[in-house]
């Protein structure tokens, strides 16, 4: 009988070792289920690892799409694991994702056609504010009248896509576009576009202040005092409370963060790769973004390799699609299944498996 | 600054995937490529297109491949998924909804050798991109008449989905019809805000039904609005987009099918003998590619013979749907007697005829 | 009463049919909550439902044998939540979204030859002369048997809940696995029961959107339904009847506003289609703000993971 014995501290190795063996078992099963479908396995599993990356017809142009996939992913991941450490469940980063785009969006359009270099940075500010005045009000409710985060932050995602539509429609819909719904491209006007700094790169200001959050995250977790109460609160509640951590304040400043951030990469999202506001802007990422901060152990170092592991499982199966005609629920479920397997074996980095006698128990 | 990048980017694009090949000549063998929005099992819009790309295949056998790709969101991801179709070699891609307009435009401009159709919108920035679209409207004409006719209640439900010139075409050509064989005819539109959600149009169906209508028209795609219906007796529909013949013969009465295969067929073989042009195309009953579903015998003969005999005059130009004389919603002169509409004004309609009642969602 | 054209009694019979799917989920997540376990895949398992139900109806004739099999596919799929988070020790917040990434897939995989294609009707259960009263007949005599098992279900997990051993053993497992480790209760089995009750529970509310409410199999057709579930749960503090009134007040207002929209009320449709989410949180904030305290009545051992280490 095997039995589990929990190791004092995570085990170095097996940190480094689970990810590549839950990529292989996830290559064995995936492969099985593509088998089954009548597909070659390993050239499905080939696709969806290795094309984009190396593919001679492909890489040029797909890694640096990993990047522009990932940027937002991990910026809303970075935001969202600062309040999962400290046992605040920001669930609606998807609805403060769609008002920072629109509330960015919003304050550009009021300066259009001018060309003025102000608007960019304003629209940034606004993007940020829109985020995270949404998470406020779940941060409010729950400091004022002790409701739940969890339900309002997710209910008020639902408020903002119907806010999404109308606005698609109605107040910010392109004056020019024949009636058809969905805002000017933000992309095509000068003054607020966030195109790709260096050409061939995929690199954009998202994806910048992706990389700038997570070197942030980590310097404050490691480093600074906010960071230590943030751990304290999430381990031991009670603790922190004498330890002088105000619930309260940490609430607003852990809501406050991760909606900031998730309306940044809603503004980055709608000036840069989509371009416009319409009704089908949001796009999951701040559901996804919830797994990459899991994936990532709530670890800023984690989330970068999750979101970009998470990307490199859009593009592949992406490319599997059409190369092979494999159909996107066999990918979506492909996708469970390496979330399954690699939250599976971090069992090993936590916990030494034991062979241990009958009846113990 | 941004420009020059743009540029570049382009070109590095094109080195890697063409040594300029020349366009307009014939071509051996084609690869069709398409994108969609839902997946190919909604059994409404995107299935109606996949129906046209198998319908591809079936006509030129070896000397077309054909690749497709399902659920693909509008915005940034269809930018992606347009640039690797490009690069893996698609000759002709066919981009099939509303909001990759932006997208197709941008990846068409760094692809010049390669043709792109989008559907439904109006940009065409570069000479490889074409548009298309089905006047649905004239559809609607023909089952605003059936809806007219079989009304007891007087009452017309409608389920639309989102408030765009498509859908308010749909609505007026439906009420201008009914009203047109039954004056006292009223209608009544539920906004889902949504193309493809089952419970909801459910819900909304139940909604109508309770507010005594007894025809209801849709315009989103699933096909829970009929299997709504047919829980309570003397309520008909229609099937839209595909056929939706399991609820035949009732409350299925008769059904507007998306036909994309003719139009499909006809750009792919145009790419194989050498024929292709830029177009702008927009094509109804006459092409084929609205088709109005069996009209069972739950309707009436004479009903049913008055609808068909629309949809033939429409069918051979003798008839447009929209012929003054009309008013708008608030009583000002839109056509006059024996005007008919512009496609400029369909294509950007954004109001209710004289009769509708109701405030289109700003 | 007339509500600017709006008949109530019908309203409440429709409301009532509304809300089952997300009543069943809700209920068979609060199961899960109450023994400490989080799972936030519960759309997935709902769907898993709706496709296993809508086959095995489709092959056998049988609505009855329909929703047995939309339990049992969704239990299947619970069972690698319950492996993963209760003998793997993996991370419930994610394993739960994995888990409804997974469900969508595998369901949509699993159904493509099924779209398009009617289902077997379910009856609606025959009262005879009953469901002729007026106004009481339609709202409580004219649905199908699922409905009613839904109120009964409610009834019986309060019952059980509060009452009965079983319910003391979930509510302890729940409150601090460790005190209940140490009396001796089997905290990892426990748990792994209570998951898979909820994701048979997921399933039936699943299977009743494939079999009863829309009647057909479409690629994603419980368009949310399951998150609605999970709001449902904490919306109700952990209250079995609570989760009846949250499921009725969600499925109300969502009826009411498309009743009003069909009745020709001058209200703007985007706020009438965010109305159901707003009152659900402005409810919620009037009872939290009470003296009910509701927001503190979560399992205090919620989502975190038990290893009995000795």
């Amino acid at each position: 009988m095997l039995r589990l014995e929990k190791r004092p501290s995570p085990s170095r190795f097996w940190q480094m070792a689970t990810p590549v063996l839950a990529v292989v078992l996830t290559m064995i099963a995936g492969g099985l289920m593509f088998a089954l479908l009548g597909k070659n396995p390993v050239e499905a599993i080939r696709t969806i690892f290795y094309d984009p990356l190396f593919n001679p017809q492909f890489a040029a142009y797909s890694r640096p799409q990993l990047l522009v996939k990932a940027g937002p992913l991990i910026l809303i991941a970075i935001g969202l694991s600062l309040g999962f450490r400290a046992g605040i469940w920001n669930i609606g980063a998807e609805g403060q994702y769609i008002m920072g785009a629109i509330c960015g969006a919003a304050v550009g359009l009021a300066f259009y056609p001018s060309e003025s270099v102000l608007i960019f940075p304003a629209m940034v500010l606004a993007g940020a504010l829109g985020g995270w005045a949404w998470a406020m009000i779940p941060a409010i409710l729950k400091t004022r009248f002790r409701t739940n985060e969890i339900l309002v932050s997710l209910l008020l995602v639902y408020v903002a896509e119907a806010i999404l539509a109308s606005m698609a429609l109605g107040r910010l819909r392109n004056p020019e576009g024949g009636g058809f719904p969905g805002s000017r491209n933000l992309s095509k006007w000068e003054a607020s576009a966030n195109p790709e700094l260096i050409a061939g790169t995929g690199m954009h200001w998202g994806v910048v202040a992706a990389f700038i959050a997570v070197i942030a995250a980590y310097i404050l977790l490691q480093r600074h005092i906010l960071g230590f109460q943030i751990k304290l609160a999430g381990q031991a509640p009670r603790a922190a409370r004498f330890a002088g951590v105000a619930p309260t304040k940490l609430v607003v400043l852990c809501m406050g963060l991760s909606g900031g951030l998730a309306g940044l990469a809603g503004l980055f999202e709608v000036t840069g790769p989509a371009g416009q506001i319409s009704i089908d802007f949001g796009s999951g990422y701040g559901f996804t973004a919830i797994i990459v901060a899991f994936l990532g152990r709530l670890n800023p170092i984690g989330i970068l390799l999750a979101g970009l592991l998470m990307a490199l499982t859009y593009i592949g199966g992406e490319l599997a699609q059409f190369m092979l005609g494999l159909p996107s629920a066999a990918i979506q479920a492909f996708q469970g299944m390496l979330l399954f397997f690699l939250l599976a074996v971090d069992l090993l980095s936590n916990y030494r498996i034991r062979l241990a006698k009958r009846g113990v128990a | 600054m941004k420009r020059r990048t743009l540029l570049t980017t382009a070109a590095l694009g094109l080195g890697l995937a063409f040594g300029g090949a020349a366009h307009a000549q014939a071509m051996d063998k084609v690869k069709a490529c398409f994108v969609y929005v839902g997946p190919i099992g909604d059994g409404g819009w995107t299935y109606q297109h996949d129906q046209g790309r198998l319908a591809v295949e079936a006509a030129y056998g070896d000397k077309v491949e054909t690749a497709y790709q399902e659920n693909v969101p509008e915005g940034a991801d269809a930018e992606r998924v347009l640039t690797q179709m490009a690069l893996s070699g698609c000759n002709i891609i066919f981009t099939t909804s509303f909001g990759y307009m932006d997208p197709t435009n941008n990846v068409a401009a760094k692809f010049p050798a390669v043709k792109f159709e989008h559907a439904t919108g109006y940009k065409r920035d570069s000479e490889n991109v074409s548009t298309f679209g089905a006047r649905f409207y004239e559809g609607r004409a023909v089952i605003g008449t059936i809806a007219g006719r079989m009304t007891k209640t007087n009452k017309i439900g409608y389920i639309a989905s989102f408030p765009i010139p498509e859908v308010i075409r749909g609505i007026n050509s439906t009420f201008i019809h009914a009203k047109k064989v039954n004056p006292d005819v009223t209608i009544s539109v539920v906004w889902a805000y949504t193309w493809f959600d089952p419970a909801k149009e459910a819900d909304a169906a139940k909604a109508l039904i309770e507010q005594g209508i007894d025809v209801i028209v849709q315009h989103t795609d699933s096909t829970a609005p009929l299997a709504e219906a047919a829980k309570t007796d003397g309520i008909i529909g229609f099937g839209q987009a595909s056929d939706m013949a399991a609820y035949k013969p009732s409350p299925r009465v008769s059904s507007i099918i998306d036909n994309w295969a003719p139009y499909y067929v006809k750009r792919v073989g145009a790419l194989l003998d050498g024929t292709y042009a830029q177009v702008d195309s927009w094509e109804g009953i006459s092409a084929g590619e609205v088709e109005i579903g069996e009209i069972t015998d739950a309707v009436p003969a004479e009903v049913k013979a008055e609808a068909e005999a629309i949809r033939d005059a429409i069918g051979s130009g003798t008839y447009h749907p929209f012929t003054g004389p009309l008013n708008k919603q608030d009583g000002s002169v839109w056509l006059t007697e024996g005007q008919t509409a512009p496609d400029g004004d369909l294509l950007g309609m954004n109001f209710y005829v004289e009769g509708v009642t109701g405030d289109i969602p700003q | 009463m007339d509500l600017g054209g709006i008949n109530p009694a019908v309203l409440i019979a429709s409301l009532m049919v509304a809300s089952v799917p997300i009543m069943l989920a809700a209920l068979g997540e609060l199961v899960v909550e109450k023994a400490g376990v989080l799972n936030l895949g519960v759309e997935g398992m709902m769907i898993m439902g709706a496709i296993c139900g809508f086959v095995t109806a489709v092959e056998t004739g049988s609505p009855f044998l329909g929703f047995i099999g939309g339990a049992l596919g969704a239990m299947a799929l619970s069972l690698i939540f319950a492996f993963l988070t209760q003998v793997l020790q993996a991370n419930q917040v994610a394993t739960g979204l994995a888990l409804t990434l997974f469900g969508l897939g595998l369901s949509s995989l699993i159904g493509q030859g099924y779209v398009g294609i009617k289902p077997p009707a379910t009856a609606i259960v025959p009262f005879g002369p009953l469901a002729d009263i007026p106004v009481v007949g339609r709202i409580l005599f004219s649905h199908d048997p699922v409905v009613y098992l839904s109120i009964a279900l409610v009834a019986g997990v309060w019952a059980v809940l509060k009452f009965s051993r079983t319910g003391l053993v979930i509510r302890a497992v729940g409150e601090s696995h460790d005190a209940a480790h140490a009396l001796g209760y089997k905290v990892t089995r426990i748990r792994i029961l209570a998951i898979l009750f909820g994701g048979a529970m997921a399933g039936l509310g699943g299977a009743y959107v494939s079999l009863v409410r829309v009647p057909q199999w479409t690629d994603g057709i419980t368009a949310g339904a399951g998150w609605i579930a999970l709001a449902i749960v904490v919306f109700a503090s952990w209250k079995p009847w609570r989760i009846l009134i949250g499921a009725y007040l969600f499925g109300g207002i969502t009826v009411l506003q498309l009743n009003l929209q069909a009745a020709g009320a001058r209200i703007p449709v985007e706020y009438l289609s965010m109305s159901p989410y707003l009152i659900t949180i402005l409810v919620l904030v009037i009872m939290s703000s009470g003296k009910g305290r509701a927001s503190l009545n979560a399992p205090v051992a919620l989502g975190q993971n038990f290893h009995a280490s000795r």
